[in-house]
């Protein structure tokens, strides 16, 4: 069993035996992914600062306050469901063809799936 | 709006790869829709994965004493600091989830045992003063592993990092403050620390990982950017850094063999039982089953809550 | 890597005081620095004996949040209910020491030695017949619903009468109730957002929250009616009769429940004030119970 100890509170195994690909379709069960931006401060843009899962737009908007500012409310914060992000990269030359070079991520399992499709 | 089928002449993997090398050595940072390689981002997963377990999973010890801490002051500085780990275990999960991994199937794989997180909360807290303890050594240990993180070659884990860390040091004063505070009490507080510290100190050190000899993926991770340090490397500045706060504590390292060699200006301490470590990594920690019924209680018995939130944003979906 | 900086920096800026992010965390006296000398024309031990009603209240109810810790049904969830236990902590911490600034320690003091601060002393060494809390916090959380549908009216009557404490004569009052009421909003709006999610989302979670809202509206018949102590500090311009309140409560409650398509439970008629008085019921007791035992265990020593 390989272990590194790089997993924060304490080593933990990195070796091929434990699991990383997401089962078919787990997502659609789990509330939808939201990334969330926030702006600091007057006078600088909204950032990306990570994401988080919400059941709603309305919801969403709160946990991110709580999670990302601890609830300051000094501060603006935008949200938006992932997968509403077309997204393009600078390396990529033809985005206009690339089949899923449109989404944030670069492996992205969060689309709904229909439970019928095998192996997905 | 389908784009038209037109034949692209075939990526060229070798020149992908290159690109990527290049932007880890020169310690550019890789971005989520970058190329890279298969393996890099499945250890990445696992990796950012099994810190957000161990950050979930870590609320539960010291959250055991929420209800009962003996002062309030001490109850809020607990209850922040527990609801720290739920915030570090969130970005966390946000960072795998750039990877392509879905944090509800991380999930699951942590309640089926298939994932693991660090076997150092499999073990019972016992007293208060564990609640110090574990401030002290489990986040002071966190720290040693996760600064060198803020440097971690893919973007998103490096960033969560940088926020995770500041926190983790308030952690690591609070639980010394803690014991501080407890060994200028009376004797049975005294009594209490030096037992919590005499439980801890060996489990703390096997929160590094098996000695370098015996890590085989780790030069692989290094190369990525994704491991800075060795096992042993991180476990020695831990020694070295605990060691002196153990003095000005007053508290007794359990450790025979801890001695100081002039020559190289380092600790030197006595043997790790692996023995122990494999056993409770691999479940049979005194508390492995019931972290794992906790978690798998929260996801089952509030499922209907999840379901609720579903169908009432479907309804109301403008 | 800038410009994340630079958002982050701008974050740690925006609360960089000890406190950190959550109220109630700092390491100072609560009160330092407040001027807590009691107005005129007011008894020092009605003034203690309300304070220790409020704080009271946020203590007991964030007692029963920090159950849910490690058990929400979301992380974010975890998050959310943390931040609202911590608030009410530290309104309790700020009213309790209050209460003991102007002498109201009960029979504390013959259990706590001299090192404990006030608001421990009241918080560990006080038996449940010397509680102030409303059957309304004290009753168990049950299901999730049953606790959104709890924390909504609680956060509702609390909010109600600190808008209007902020008009206090006692200036710690106003202060603790100008503060409180930011959070307050806060908590009564996560509840109602949950409150209309599960009573219009699910057979099963209407179900559930049209329970909760059973179990928890008779619970509503011990708040409302004042006691002697707080007819008085109402009179004197000091505190809020609760009766005051009632009808803002109602509307509220019935807005909510109504938009969650749950049918409203009868309203209780107002029964004498019991929790208020110290009377409670066996949950308390529990309750107390795990939240003093470690400190009673070892009542010289300092944490
Ligand atoms: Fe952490
Ligand atoms: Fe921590």
């Amino acid at each position: 069993m390989s272990m590194t100890s790089e997993g924060g509170h304490g080593a933990v195994p990195t070796g091929p035996e434990v699991p990383v690909e997401p089962k078919a379709a787990t997502a659609r069960r789990d509330w939808p992914l939201y990334e969330v931006f926030v702006r600091g401060k007057r006078g600088i843009n909204h950032v990306h600062v990570g994401s988080l899962h919400a059941p709603d737009d309305e919801m969403a908007v709160h946990a991110a306050r709580d999670l990302y500012t601890r609830r300051n409310e000094g501060v603006s914060i935008w949200v938006v469901r992932s997968a509403d992000i077309t997204a393009s990269s600078p390396d990529e030359k033809d985005p206009m063809f690339a089949p899923s070079g449109d989404k944030v991520y670069r492996h992205p399992t969060f689309y709904e799936i229909p439970e019928n499709v095998p192996h997905m | 709006m389908s784009a038209p089928t037109l034949e692209r002449p075939a990526p060229d993997e070798a020149a992908l790869q290159e690109q990527f090398d290049a932007t880890v050595s020169a310690e550019h940072r890789i971005e989520p829709r970058d190329w890279m390689p298969e393996g890099y981002r499945k250890t990445l997963v696992r990796q950012i994965a099994q810190h957000a377990h161990s950050e979930i999973i870590g609320m539960q010890p010291e959250g055991d004493w929420l209800l009962a801490a003996p002062s309030l002051r001490r109850k809020a500085i607990l209850l922040a600091k527990v609801q720290d780990e739920a915030g570090h275990g969130l970005y966390l999960y946000s960072a795998a989830e750039t990877l392509g991994a879905d944090r509800a199937d991380l999930t699951d794989k942590l309640i089926e045992g298939r994932q693991k997180y660090s076997s150092i909360f499999n073990y019972p807290t016992l007293t208060y003063a564990d609640v110090g303890v574990i401030g002290w050594f489990v986040d002071g240990a966190a720290i040693c592993n996760q600064v060198p993180l803020c440097r971690s070659s893919y973007g998103p884990y490096a960033r969560a990092m940088i926020r995770i860390c500041k926190e983790e040091s308030f952690h690591q004063r609070q639980g010394y403050e803690l014991l501080m505070t407890m060994v200028r009490g009376t004797d049975e507080q005294r009594a209490m620390v030096q037992d919590a510290v005499d439980r801890w100190w060996w489990p703390s050190l096997m929160m590094f990982g098996p000695p370098d000899d015996d890590s085989p993926n780790s030069a692989q991770s290094m190369a990525w950017g994704i491991k800075r340090h060795s096992n042993d490397e991180l476990r020695q500045r831990y020694v070295d850094m605990s060691v002196p706060q153990a003095e000005v504590l007053g508290v007794t390292l359990p450790d025979p063999e801890l001695t100081y060699d002039e020559a190289s200006g380092h600790y030197r301490f006595g043997a790790i039982d692996w023995s122990e470590f494999k056993r409770v990594i691999s479940g049979d920690g005194p508390m492995n089953a019931v972290r794992i019924a906790r978690r798998r209680a929260a996801r089952d018995d509030n499922a209907w809550v999840r379901e609720a939130a579903t169908a009432y944003a479907r309804k109301h979906a403008s | 890597m800038a410009h994340e900086e630079t958002v982050y920096e701008a974050l740690d800026h925006a609360h960089s005081d000890e406190g950190h992010w959550a109220f109630g965390t700092g390491f100072d006296e609560p009160l330092a620095g407040v001027d807590t000398t009691v107005p005129e024309g007011v008894d020092p031990a009605d003034l203690g004996e309300y304070c220790l009603m409020l704080g009271d209240d946020a203590l007991v109810l964030a007692q029963r949040l920090t159950q849910w810790i490690t058990n929400a049904p979301e992380l974010e969830e975890e998050v959310a209910i943390g931040n609202i236990a911590l608030d009410l902590l530290g309104q309790a911490r700020l009213l309790l020491a209050r209460a003991g600034s102007v002498g109201v320690l009960g029979r504390s003091r013959e259990r706590a030695t001299e090192s404990i601060p006030d608001e421990d002393a009241l918080a560990y060494f006080r038996d449940p017949d010397e509680f102030r809390c409303t059957a309304l916090v004290e009753a168990e959380n049950g299901d999730f619903a049953h606790t959104m549908l709890r924390l909504l009216a609680a956060a509702t009557v609390r909010l109600a009468v600190l808008a209007r404490l902020r008009e206090s004569r006692d200036p710690v009052l106003a202060a603790i109730a100008a503060k409180g009421v930011n959070e307050l909003t806060y908590h009564r709006d996560h509840a109602a957002r949950w409150v209309l999610r599960l009573g219009d989302g699910t057979e099963e979670s209407h179900r559930r929250a049209q329970a909760g809202a059973e179990a928890v509206w008779p619970l509503l018949a011990d708040v409302f009616s004042a006691t002697p102590t707080e007819q008085r500090l109402a009179a004197g311009g000091i505190a809020v009769d609760p009766a005051e309140v009632r009808g803002e409560v109602h509307a509220v409650l019935t807005e909510v429940l109504g938009r969650a398509t749950l049918t409203v439970p009868g309203w209780p008629a107002d029964a004498p004030p019991r929790g208020r008085l110290g009377e409670h019921g066996p949950e308390l007791a529990e309750l107390l119970d795990e939240l003093q035992g470690l400190a009673r265990e070892h009542p010289a020593a300092t944490w």
